[in-house]
C-alpha cells in the first residue's frame, strides 16, 4: 500500500464514513436547530435592548450598557461552563443544549444591540424632529421612518457578527451536546479513525460557507454609494 | 447565594491557581495576536497584487476558514494529525489554529483598509522612486491601519476570548485553571472568578471599540 493510499484509508475512509454519516447527520440537525434559536432570540433581544435604551431613560440605559459590555467582554465558552456547571449549585440543571443557546443568544444579544443602536443613532436628529411635526407619534417615527434607514445600515456588520456568533454553536460540545463536533469527536473515539472529524469538518463547511459568500456578497451590496 | 457564587474562603484557596491562569492566558494571546496579525499581513499584502488569479482563491481561503469554526479547527489537529503520525502539542495545536483562523479575519480587515487608501498614494510614491515593498510598507499600510484600527482591535478582542479554547487541549490558561479550581472543591466560585478576571482585562477595551464603532457608523448614515 503506497503512503497515499495509506492517508486516504486513514482519513477519508469510505467504510467508517458511511457507517457515522447518519450520526453526522443528525449533529448537522443539532446543530442547525441551535442556531436557528440562538440567531432568533439574539436579534430579537438585542433589537428590544436597543427600542428601550432609545426611549432615553437613565438607570435603564445604563444597566443596558453595563450587560452589553459584560457580554462583550466574556468569552462564549466561559459563559458555557458558568452556566452548565455553576447552575446546577443553586438547583438549576440546563442541559447542555440550553446552556449553549442561553449563552450563544446572550453573547449575541449584546453584539446586535450595540450595532442597532449604532443604527439608530446614525439617524440624524432632523428626521426624528421633522417625522414628529408632521404628527407622527414617538412609535410611528421609530418604526416608519428611522428603523427602515437604520437596519439598511446595520445589516452586513450584523451579518457578520451573527455568522461568527453562531459558529460557536461547536463549543456546546465541551458540554456534551450532540451537535456536529460531539457526535463526530466520539465517532473518532468509537471507530479509532479520524474520518467521521474530516466528515464533520465538511458539515460545517456545508452549512457556514454560504452564509460567510452571502455575508461578502451583502457587505458589496449594501455599501452607501457615496 | 454569596456562599455558592463568591466563597470568600475558595477565592483565597483558588487565587494563586486563577492568577497562573492570567498568566498563561496573556502569554498565549502575546503569542497568537501577533502570529494572526503576521498571517493576516501576508494575506492582504498578496491580496494587493490586484490579479483576479490571485485575488480569488485568496478570498476563498479567506472565507473556508472563516467558515469554519475554531474549535473544530483545533480538534482537527490535536486529535486528527496523530493518525497520520504527527503528534503535536495542545500548545502547537492552539497557534496553527489560530494562526489559520484569525490570519483569515486579520487579513480580511487589512485587505479592506489597504483597498481603501486611494491608488493616487501608491503611484506618488512609486514616482518618487520608492520600491513596491517600500510604497507598501510606508505609504500603503501606516494609512490601512488607521483606517481599519476599530476593526482590527475588535478582532484581537475576539482573539483574547478566543484564547479560552485552549482549555479544550488542555492549555492551563485561565479557563482551564479555573476549571480545575471548580472541580477540586466543588464550588463555581473559581469559574465566577474567572469570568471576573476576565472582564476587568478586557472591559477597557471593549468600552474603547464602542465608542469607535458607534462613531463609524454614524459617519456613514
Amino acid at each position: 500500500m503506497s503512503n497515499w493510499e495509506r492517508f486516504l484509508e486513514t482519513f477519508f475512509n469510505a467504510k467508517v464514513m458511511a457507517k457515522y454519516l447518519p450520526d453526522i447527520a443528525y449533529g448537522m440537525l443539532v446543530t442547525v436547530e441551535l442556531a436557528a434559536l440562538v440567531i432568533v432570540t439574539g436579534l430579537a433581544l438585542g433589537l428590544a435592548l436597543a427600542l428601550a435604551r432609545s426611549l432615553g431613560f437613565r438607570p435603564v440605559n445604563l444597566l443596558i450598557v453595563f450587560v452589553v459590555d459584560l457580554f462583550r467582554a466574556l468569552p462564549p465558552l466561559v459563559i458555557i461552563v458558568f452556566i452548565y456547571f455553576g447552575l446546577p449549585a443553586v438547583g438549576l440543571a440546563p442541559s447542555g443544549f440550553v446552556s449553549t443557546w442561553l449563552s450563544l443568544a446572550l453573547v449575541l444579544t449584546a453584539f446586535s444591540e450595540e450595532i442597532f443602536w449604532a443604527g439608530i443613532t446614525s439617524i440624524a436628529r432632523g428626521q426624528w424632529e421633522a417625522a414628529r411635526s408632521t404628527g407622527l407619534s414617538y412609535g410611528a417615527t421609530l418604526m416608519n421612518v428611522v428603523l427602515p434607514q437604520a437596519l439598511r445600515l446595520t445589516i452586513p456588520p450584523l451579518t457578520n457578527r451573527t455568522i461568527a456568533i453562531t459558529k460557536g454553536t461547536a463549543l456546546g460540545t465541551v458540554v456534551a451536546v450532540s451537535e456536529i463536533l460531539g457526535v463526530a469527536s466520539s465517532a473518532v473515539s468509537n471507530s479509532y479513525n479520524p474520518s467521521p472529524l474530516i466528515l464533520g469538518a465538511a458539515a460545517y463547511l456545508v452549512l457556514f460557507f454560504p452564509m460567510v459568500v452571502f455575508g461578502r456578497w451583502l457587505e458589496t451590496r449594501m455599501a452607501w454609494k457615496h | 447565594m454569596l456562599e455558592t457564587f463568591f466563597n470568600p474562603e475558595i477565592i483565597k484557596a483558588a487565587w494563586p491557581i486563577i492568577l497562573a491562569g492570567l498568566g498563561n492566558t496573556v502569554l498565549l494571546s502575546l503569542v497568537v495576536v501577533p502570529l494572526g496579525l503576521l498571517g493576516g499581513l501576508g494575506l492582504a499584502m498578496l491580496a494587493s497584487v490586484r490579479k483576479p488569479w490571485v485575488r480569488w482563491p485568496l478570498m476563498a481561503w479567506v472565507d473556508f476558514f472563516r467558515a469554519f469554526p475554531p474549535l473544530v479547527l483545533l480538534i482537527l489537529l490535536f486529535a486528527g494529525l496523530p493518525f497520520a503520525g504527527l503528534e503535536l502539542s495542545g500548545f502547537a495545536c492552539v497557534c496553527v489554529a489560530f494562526f489559520l483562523n484569525t490570519g483569515a479575519y486579520y487579513g480580511e480587515i487589512l485587505r479592506a483598509g489597504i483597498d481603501s487608501v486611494p491608488a493616487g498614494q501608491t503611484e506618488a510614491a512609486r514616482s518618487t522612486g520608492l520600491g513596491r515593498l517600500q510604497t507598501m510598507l510606508f505609504v500603503v499600510l501606516p494609512q490601512a491601519v488607521r483606517n481599519v484600527l476599530p476593526d482590527l482591535l475588535s478582532n484581537t478582542l475576539e482573539v483574547v476570548k478566543l484564547t479560552s479554547l485552549g482549555s479544550v487541549v488542555a492549555m492551563p490558561e485561565l479557563l482551564f485553571q479555573a476549571r480545575q479550581a471548580q472541580s477540586v472543591t466543588y464550588n463555581p466560585t473559581p469559574i465566577v472568578l474567572a469570568a471576573l478576571v476576565y472582564f476587568v482585562m478586557l472591559w477597557p477595551l471593549v468600552r474603547l471599540l464602542s465608542r469607535l464603532e458607534n462613531r463609524a457608523l454614524a459617519g456613514r448614515g
